[in-house]
């Protein structure tokens, strides 16, 4: 296990921001004195108020460690302090604190043949995986699950259709699939041969999809998983 | 830093709890898992518990020896760094403070490492698991503790994040020097005040 300081605190000035959805915010940001990230890791935004109040979250990055932008997704959880500010007030040429990269544990960068399982905003970790496997030509490395409650809702959608990542939606019919979270039979060959699992989203869908990787026989001590958002 | 355009906290920030450290959510009567690692079988009968490193007397005892300690309590809120905060629960087993006096710290002990039979680490400065501040349980709300939140045994340390308190524990290693852990090695703080938003490595 490789040691990960943390790097420092330092500012993004917002360069684009888009409003997928009425729930998402996608923000790229230049980074001053960028320390370079690897797929998985996050940052830190801190919000500082006129009075010092200050209010900070964690943010998984999205963009490729290449990409001079760092990507954020962001959904809005309803009265959520950070996210909805995010989301309604944020514009091009803001300053956020920022902090990161973060995280050594739930990282990929090809060493390794591997399954990502995500649910909900749980895929933005997963997207830079996906976009530096196929830079890099280790498409085949990572497999990728994402789980949404409709196309529309699930960050990413389409890129993650796009770049072979299995949708499996819940409450909307995809295709001739008809909507269910995923079925052991739908993960079962997509384990073959992986050698580690990473699990992302709420606490709910984590002890689901850990569960679910139990069923189809990836043995617990090569999982790991990352948790936020709601509950559900 | 730059104060943030248009930012000004939360409305009602000033009325949240008082209860809630920056940056918590009330997980209500949810008690999240945290599985960064697979869940062991353990019978309670195979456990031990064992203080060892810079003591006097390394101590071991068995399941039954541990039960039969003097029993302490804690009622109250406790904070994790995945931002969930679950407050007003009840644990019970022995207090680390009754281990250490069997075991007797050697002066030059500064440090503890928490170790659990997975392999998981965790450190902390010995002030924060003496004082009546830190437990070892095996009760929650009266029952036996789930395997899933650390049975039959954990590190309790409610005023840190709780990924100082090792499910499972089996070892306290009294130390010297401060060594990271296992979530300490990833960028997480050694120490932990949730009231400090101590989260990561660099943190105030
Ligand atoms: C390592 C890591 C990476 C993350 N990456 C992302 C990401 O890429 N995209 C993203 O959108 N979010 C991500 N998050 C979650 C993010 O950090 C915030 O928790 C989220 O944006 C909510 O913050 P807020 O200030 O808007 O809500 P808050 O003001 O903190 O909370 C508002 C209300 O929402 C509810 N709530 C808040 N957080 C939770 C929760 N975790 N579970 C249940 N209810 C909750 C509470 O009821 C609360 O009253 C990540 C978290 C971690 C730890």
């Amino acid at each position: 296990m490789t040691t990960a300081p943390a790097g420092p605190w330092t500012t993004g000035r917002i360069a684009e921001v888009e409003r997928p959805t009425d729930r998402l915010v996608r923000l790229r940001l230049e980074v001053a004195d960028r320390v370079d990230h690897l797929p998985g890791q996050h940052y830190v935004v801190r919000l500082r108020a006129p009075d010092g109040y200050t209010a900070q979250r964690s943010y998984s990055v999205a963009s490729d460690p290449v990409d001079p932008l760092l990507e954020l997704m962001v959904e809005c959880l309803p009265d959520g302090e950070v996210s909805s500010f995010l989301h309604d007030e944020a514009r091009v040429g803001d300053v956020l604190e920022l902090r990161g990269p973060i995280g050594g544990w739930f990282t990929w960068t090809g060493e390794v043949p591997a399954i990502g399982i995500a649910g909900g905003s749980g895929v933005v970790p997963l997207v830079a995986m996906l976009r530096y496997a196929d830079r890099l030509g280790l498409a085949d490395r990572l497999r990728v699950v994402a789980v949404g409650r409709t196309y529309a809702d699930l960050p990413y959608a389409a890129e993650l259709e796009r770049r072979g990542a299995f949708l499996a939606l819940t409450r909307e019919n995809h295709h001739d699939r008809v909507a269910h979270p995923p079925y052991p039979d739908e993960l079962a060959p997509l384990v073959d041969g992986v050698e580690r699992a990473y699990v992302c989203g709420s606490v709910g869908f984590a002890s689901f999809a850990t569960r679910l990787l139990g069923e189809v026989g990836v043995l617990a001590r090569t999982i790991r998983v990352e948790q936020f958002g709601a509950t559900g | 830093m730059p104060v943030t355009r248009g930012f000004f906290g939360r409305r009602d920030r000033r009325e949240r709890s008082h209860r809630l450290p920056p940056g918590q959510y009330d997980a209500g009567a949810d008690w999240p898992v945290l599985t960064a690692e697979a869940t062991p079988v353990i019978r309670p009968e195979d456990h031990t518990m064992t203080v060892d490193g810079l003591v006097e007397r390394p101590t071991t005892w068995s399941w039954p020896e541990l039960q039969a300690l003097p029993g302490s309590s804690y009622a109250g809120d406790i904070h994790c760094v995945t931002t969930w905060s679950k407050l007003g629960t009840r644990f019970a087993g022995v207090s680390v403070d009754t281990l250490l006096e069997a075991a007797g710290p050697r002066p030059e002990a500064a440090y503890v490492m928490a170790h659990s039979t997975t392999g998981y680490t965790t450190n902390l400065p010995l002030a924060d698991v003496t004082g009546g501040r830190a437990w070892v349980v095996w009760e929650h709300e009266g029952r036996p503790l789930p395997v899933e939140h650390g049975g039959p045994a954990r590190l309790l340390v409610p005023h840190l994040y709780f990924w100082k308190s090792a499910k499972w524990v089996t070892r306290l290693e009294l130390m010297a020097r401060d060594r990271p852990g296992f979530w300490e090695q990833n960028g997480y703080h050694d120490r932990g005040d949730p009231w400090l938003e101590q989260r990561y490595q660099g943190d105030p």
